[in-house]
Parts: structure tokens; C-alpha cells; sequence
């Protein structure tokens, strides 16, 4: 399945110097208010069924997504540039591995302790560090690193400028919301969530920080619509307030 | 002048001349050298199939015995040309076999050819010695066989990530035993197995072979007899190097291994376990080419591993590292930027690269510019789209900078990541001998392909996709096309009015739309999903399937499509 990628810029950026006519061809894009950029609207024309899937589909994918979530970047067609040699025998390397892996684990159950943590690097040391980051109604998925956060307003500070940039000559994932996100007093359109160890989706901020980096997977931003039921542990009030960014 | 320089002296001095620009320079020079030039030459290339009349190749080059043809556009690697688009190979064969009986070489890429173009190159061309095909599709080993059985003299079979009706392994058996001339043959596309007796026989009446590159069900426990054959290989493609191997197995593949004294090229390595890795070593310090394609296993082509091949392989020109799946589901991040780095510093005759990374930093851009100021072809694939450096969250404007200001005598490149309308300017100001550039998710706006179209002198073939410029820099570049091979432009702003614009302004562009709606039916201001301009002597393509439209001269006529199968 394809989807479009989503993109647009804040009208402030839009910037043809050298007088270039705009006269003539309208496509030459004028960014339209009311988000969802331009490139979002006007949609492929030939459709996923005339083309064989390129993205690469590991076939014992263990983190399942919770509800429909945004395709990786490598379902979008043709990305990465990869020729189509190369991806079958990707995609056949995965499904091999994970054969062997499966039939290994069969054999070796009752010896071995390891688990097939993601996190959890080959010389056995728990590393964080990038995890990746999908936003709702966003194709691409971001990935940040948690090693270089030290608490939940920072990390809701990289996701927000990540997402929502707004500055000059950069473009935002989604749009030209300006307005602070406040992914985490739970106000606003957006979410912050994280599938833990166990596969469970929670709400962020739920547990001390540094409990936090060693117990998630991965982040999702959220439609607050959507986050309903999530696994909450009742937060009081005033440490709501607490951990409002400033 | 003809009186002072008699066609032969003429002649004579042309035959000095080798390259394919300076013999189309000597050609304009005079009606006189222009006749001369096209009597002598012997190797013809043209690069976009399309661009002129396979006739008027024939007649012009009477004395021809080397043809190199391309047909698609590069973007078909990644799916992004629907299958039927075009290329074919047959009117070329054909036109060939009736006029140029001497032929010796045929050299095809992105084409499709039939089994019925391979039978009419094995019966046509009675000297043929060449064969190599790069991404072809449409014949089967059936095609494969007849050359081998036909071609007495044949030198060079290669085949190269075609994609072949694979209906099993006796291809290899048609070789007469009597052909002893085989001086490459690469068969690493195909699936099936071949008989080992058919190759070790092959291999043992070859002496002149150079170049082997087997596929990936001959298993790695065959591959020591199958080397021992050949010590005098220059190229060396494994196939599978994930077999068990005992004690001894080892012993006398290393031994195999550390013979191939002429060895320089190193490819296949499939399923290349970690602990055979050190089999290798003996062949790193005269390589110049590493083809890490298919040994991507998880954890193996990191950062460490890089750095292994910073340290012993000195002579190394080329190196390409493809992701393994690991990279492209996204979990661990083994292979990084600072992989590219180390290679770049301890590989100083490093000058070609193709790298691809989750992730890049301007900084590592900047170090591998200073460190490589050779390169001739630069490309990154950040597999992010819009992934910033990710330390300082800037776009890599300056990492590229760096590689265009540095890299004097760049010819590709290939850039990736987050990208403004300024990386394109650096691009267009520095970048004086860039002939091939590919740019996905990037730029702001139309200054972005102004500053293309108007900076880069040399530039021949520009493919974008994704990207937000439209029609402006288009309409007002327009005559900068005519002197580029090609240009491909899909998931851009570009208009339809803008193509007629273009079309009706260029006479001797073909402007075609790929569309499974007929274009005509748009307003002027819909925009165009996908479009392939190049510069043409022979008119509107005549082969077009349903899904190609070409933009007709006449402005009433909108756009046309010829198909004359």
C-alpha cells in the first residue's frame, strides 16, 4: 500500500527570489492554509497495483504495530534506491535469518537465557540509544535519540521541532502548526505514547525518566481521539503540572 | 584542407584518437574529418536508444565491431517505470545483422531483449566476441544457450542483474569443448544450479579467463576447485560463502584463495558469515574494487567492518555497501556515517563510492571531502527522507558543499537527506564536471533546478523525484536540455501546460508523460506524475505502450501516441 508523503511549509518560507514569474504553470507550489500540504492532495497517479512492492517485509516481524500506523519508510515506491536483486535477496536474508533464528531458539530453549530484546545489542550491553518515532497521518517515521535527552520536556521538545519545525528553510513533516505541541499534559490534538517491553502502548510520563529509557521500544505521537484505554496509571494533578514543558 | 591531409593521414591520426567525446568533437570539424571520423570508428555508444534511429547508426559507421546501447531511464532500477515502457533491443539487432555482419561486441543496458535477439546475434555477427547485458529483462537461458553453442569465438558473456526466465542450469553445458577463448563470464543474476563438472571443465580450457562470478547456489565447498582452475583471475565473483566447512575445507580454500595472485575485484559473498571473513584477508591488499552487495548479514558490514577495510586495503578505487535488512527495518544501527569516514581516510586511491546509511552528519561530510578529494562518483543514499544531520538537526547543505568544493573532478552524485534550495546552489556553483545527478526528497522550490540548469556546465542526465520545484525553472532552463543526454522528473510540481510548453518550444526534445490517463483530458495546470525528457534526432518514439504520451510540436494537437509495434 502506498501513501502520499505528506509535507507542507509554513507560508512565511515560501521564497522564489530572483524574480521568477510565477505566471503560467500554477503547479509551482503555493502552500494552500489549512495543512495537509500540497503535495498530500494531488496524489499518484498510477496506483501500488501496477508496480511490485519494493519495501522489504521482514517476515517474522515481531514488532507488530498497535492499530494502523503509518508505513516505514521503506514502503514508499522506489525508496530506498535499492535494484530489485539486491531486495529479493534482502528479503529472502531476512526470512532465512529469521528461519535459522526461529529454528536455533527451538533448539537452544532450554540453554539459553538471551531474549530477542531489540534493544539488546550483540556483545550484550543494553544500548538506547535511537529509537524510532512514528507520528500519526505522517508516512515517514523519524528516529530520535534518547541518549542525548535527559528529561520528557526535552524529548517532547525534539519531537515537537522534528514534526512541527517551523523555521525558515526547513520543512516540517506535516505542516504549519506554530503553537507549542504539548504532547504531554494531554491538552492538545497530539499524544506522546510508547510501546514498553512487554508490547504494551502507554502514555509518556507516566514513570520516572530513567525508567522510562530503559523500558521503551518505540514512540508514537498520537491523535488524543485515539490514545483512549491506553494503559495510564492515574497521575495526580499537580504532577501534571510538574511535567508541563515550560 | 582535404588536398593537405589525404584521407589516409587522416585516418591514421583518427586512429589515435579512442574516446567517443573527442571523436564526436573531430567530427564537427569539417565535412572532410567528419566523413574520415565516421569510416574510422570502431566502438559506437549511444546512451539513450531513442536519441537517434538505429538505421542511421548503421549506415553512418561502416567500419563498426563494438555497440553499446542504453535504454530505460536509471529510476526503472527502483520500480518507478512501469513494466512495457520501452528499450527494446530488437530493431537494434536487427538493424545491425543486415548491415553490419562484422559486429563483434554488443554491450546493452536497461534493455529488453528477447530470446529471438539472442538467436539473431548468435546466427548474424560470425566474429562474436562480446555480450554483456546490464539490467535486461525478457530472454531466458534458452537465448543464453544459443550464444554459448553459436558463438565460436566468443570472449565475454556477462550478464549482469538481468532478469532472466531462469529454466535451469545446462546453459553452461552448451559451451563447446572445443572453446577454449572465455575470457570473462558472469552468471551471478541467475538462480539455478549449474553442473560443477560442466564449470570445472569450462574453467580448466580457459587459460585466458580473467573475470568469474558465479551465482549463488554454486555452494562455497566447491569453490576452492573451482579456483584452483583459474589462479589467473583479476575478478572474483563467490557465490554462497555460508556453507559449513571443516578444518581441512578451510585449510585449502585459504590456500586457493591466497593464489589468485591477479586478483583485484571482489563480489558475490553471499550469506558471507563473520568468522569466514578473515579467509579474505590474504586477497585485501591488491584489491581495488569491494562489492559488498550481498554480504549483508545483520551485525556484519558495521562500523568495525569498515574499518577493516581501511586497513588492509590500501589499493582500494571502488567500494559499494548496501544496507542489510536489519538497516532497513530500522532497529540496530550498526552501519553509520562514520563507516564512509574511515574508509575515506584510510583508502587514498578511494574515488568511487556508493554508500547507503540511515542517517549523516555534515560533519562526516565535510571529513570525508577533505579526506577524498579524488572521488569521481559520490553517492549517498540516507535512507531517511528529510533526515537533518542528526547531531546539530541542520540540513546537510554543508556536508555536500564540502563534496562539490573539494571533489574537483566529481562526474555522479548522488545526494540524500535534508536538503534546501542552498545544497543546489553549492551544487550548480562547484560541481563544473558533474555529468550525473539524482536527487530525491529535497529543495524547496524552483530555485533549487534553476540553480541545476543554470550552474552545472557538464551535466547530462538529471533524474528528481519527489521534490517541490514546478514549472518556472523548467520553462526557463529549456534550452540547457538540448545539451543533456536526459532528464526524469516524477512527484514533482511540474504542469502539464508547462510540458506543451516545453515541447512545442524544443523541437528536438521528446517530451513524454507516463500516465495511465490520457493527458489530454487535464486541465494545462494538473500536474504531471511522471515525466522523461531527452534530446532526439529521430522523433517521437514509435514503440510507445498506453501509459506513455508524447507531447506533440503542434500545439493543437496536444500530445500523440505512436505505437508501431
Amino acid at each position: 500500500m502506498i501513501t502520499e508523503l505528506e509535507m507542507g511549509k509554513a507560508e512565511s518560507e515560501l521564497e522564489l527570489g530572483l524574480g521568477l514569474s510565477l505566471g503560467g504553470g500554477t503547479a509551482s507550489k503555493i502552500v494552500k492554509p489549512g495543512g495537509g500540504g500540497a503535495w498530500g492532495e494531488r496524489g499518484r497517479l498510477l496506483t501500488a497495483k501496477d508496480f511490485p512492492s519494493v519495501g522489504s517485509k521482514r517476515a517474522a516481524d515481531s514488532a507488530s504495530h498497535a492499530g494502523a500506523s503509518p508505513p516505514r519508510s521503506s514502503q514508499v515506491v522506489g525508496w530506498p534506491p535499492i535494484g530489485s536483486h539486491r531486495m529479493n535477496s534482502l528479503v529472502n536474508n531476512q526470512a532465512t535469518k529469521s528461519a535459522k533464528e526461529e529454528e536455533e531458539d527451538g533448539k537452544k530453549k532450554a540453554k539459553d537465557d538471551e531474549t530477542k530484546d531489540v534493544t539488546k545489542k550483540v556483545n550484550g550491553k543494553v544500548q538506547v540509544g535511537f529509537i524510532k518515532v512514528n507520528m500519526d497521518g505522517v508516512a515517514i517515521g523519524r528516529k530520535v535519540d534518547l541518549n542525548a535527552h535527559s528529561s520528557y520536556e526535552n524529548l517532547a521538545q525534539t519531537l515537537e521541532d522534528m514534526f512541527f519545525r517551523s523555521s525558515p528553510g526547513t520543512i516540517g513533516l506535516t505542516g504549519q502548526f506554530t503553537k507549542p505541541l504539548r504532547l504531554l499534559d494531554g491538552s492538545a490534538e497530539f499524544v506522546l505514547t510508547y510501546e514498553d517491553k512487554d508490547g504494551d502502548w502507554m502514555l509518556v510520563g507516566d514513570v520516572p525518566w530513567r525508567m522510562f529509557i530503559t523500558s521503551v521500544k518505540r514512540l508514537r505521537v498520537m491523535k488524543t481521539s485515539e490514545a483512549n484505554g491506553l494503559a495510564v496509571r492515574h497521575q495526580d494533578p499537580k504532577e501534571r503540572q510538574r511535567n508541563k514543558p515550560v | 584542407m582535404d588536398r593537405r591531409f589525404p584521407f589516409k593521414v587522416l585516418e591514421h591520426i583518427f586512429s589515435f584518437v579512442d574516446s567517443n567525446e573527442d571523436r564526436n568533437s573531430v567530427s564537427l570539424v569539417c565535412k572532410s574529418w567528419f566523413e574520415t571520423e565516421r569510416r574510422t570508428r570502431k566502438r559506437v555508444f549511444v546512451g539513450n536508444c531513442y536519441a537517434v534511429s538505429p538505421l542511421k547508426v548503421a549506415r553512418r559507421f561502416p567500419k563498426m565491431r563494438s555497440l553499446t546501447l542504453k535504454g530505460k531511464p536509471h529510476f526503472a532500477d527502483y520500480n518507478l517505470v512501469p513494466d512495457g515502457w520501452g528499450g527494446y533491443a530488437w530493431p537494434w539487432i536487427e538493424a545491425m545483422a543486415a548491415r553490419r555482419p562484422f559486429l563483434e561486441e554488443i554491450r546493452l543496458k536497461r534493455m529488453v531483449v528477447t530470446d529471438e535477439c539472442l538467436e539473431k546475434i548468435a546466427a548474424s555477427f560470425r566474429d562474436f566476441k562480446t555480450l554483456v547485458l546490464t539490467s535486461c529483462e525478457g530472454f531466458s537461458t534458452d537465448g543464453i544457450a544459443a550464444i554459448a553453442s553459436t558463438c565460436r569465438k566468443l570472449r565475454d558473456l556477462e550478464l549482469r542483474e538481468c532478469i532472466v526466465d531462469d529454466l535451469g542450469g545446462d546453459w553452461l553445458s552448451y559451451f563447446p569443448e572445443t572453446s577454449t577463448s572465455l575470457v570473462s563470464i558472469d552468471f551471478s543474476c541467475l538462480d539455478s544450479e549449474v553442473k560443477l563438472s560442466d564449470l570445472e571443465r569450462l574453467l580448466s580450457r580457459s587459460p585466458n579467463l580473467k573475470s568469474l562470478k558465479l551465482n549463488r547456489s554454486v555452494t562455497l565447498d566447491v569453490l576452492e576447485s573451482l579456483l584452483r582452475r583459474a589462479p589467473q583471475l583479476v575478478e572474483l565473483g563467490t557465490g554462497s560463502f555460508s556453507d559449513e566447512l571443516d578444518p581441512e575445507e578451510i585449510a585449502k580454500l585459504t590456500k586457493a584463495l591466497s593464489e589468485l595472485k591477479q586478483l583485484k575485484s571482489l563480489s558475490g559473498l553471499w550469506d558471507l558469515l563473520p568468522e569466514y571473513i578473515p579467509l579474505l584477508y590474504s586477497l585485501c591488499p591488491r584489491l581495488t574494487s569491494l562489492n559488498l552487495s550481498y554480504a549483508t548479514v545483520m551485525d556484519l558490514i558495521e562500523d568495525k567492518g569498515l574499518k577493516t577495510v581501511a586497513l588492509c586495503c590500501k589499493e582500494l578505487r571502488e567500494l559499494r555497501v548496501f544496507p542489510s535488512g536489519a538497516d532497513l527495518d530500522e532497529t540496530d544501527v550498526t552501519l553509520t556515517e562514520q563507516g564512509l569516514v574511515s574508509v575515506s581516510e584510510g583508502c587514498p586511491k578511494l574515488e568511487s563510492v556508493l554508500y547507503f546509511c540511515v542517517q549523516f552528519t555534515n560533519a562526516a561530510l565535510v571529513s570525508i571531502a577533505k579526506n577524498r578529494p579524488n572521488f569521481r562518483c559520490f553517492r549517498l543514499c540516507v535512507m531517511e527522507p528529510f533526515a537533518p544531520d542528526y547531531r546539530t538537526q541542520q540540513p546537510l547543505d554543508e556536508g555536500f558543499k564540502a563534496i562539490v568544493e573539494r571533489c574537483k573532478d566529481l562526474r555522479r552524485l548522488s545526494v540524500s537527506g535534508l536538503l534546501t534550495d542552498k545544497a543546489f546552489e553549492y551544487i550548480g556553483v562547484h560541481a563544473k564536471k558533474l555529468r550525473m545527478l539524482s536527487i530525491a526528497f529535497a529543495g524547496d522550490s524552483d530555485l533549487m533546478l534553476h540553480h541545476l540548469l543554470s550552474g552545472c556546465q557538464s551535466l547530462k542526465k538529471l533524474e528528481i523525484r519527489d521534490c517541490p520545484f514546478g514549472d518556472t525553472a523548467l520553462l526557463e532552463n529549456a534550452a540547457k536540455l538540448e545539451t543533456m543526454r536526459s532528464l526524469w522528473m516524477s512527484s514533482c510540481f511540474v504542469s502539464f501546460g508547462a510540458c506543451k510548453q516545453l515541447s512545442q518550444k524544443m523541437p528536438r526534445l521528446n517530451v513524454e508523460v507516463i500516465d495511465e490517463h490520457p493527458p489530454k483530458t487535464r486541465p494545462d495546470s494538473s500536474p504531471v506524475e511522471r515525466i522523461y525528457i531527452y534530446r532526439t534526432v529521430a522523433g517521437p518514439r514509435l514503440d510507445t505502450p498506453e501509459f506513455v504520451w508524447t507531447i506533440h510540436k503542434s500545439p493543437e494537437v496536444g500530445v500523440s501516441r505512436l505505437s508501431i509495434r
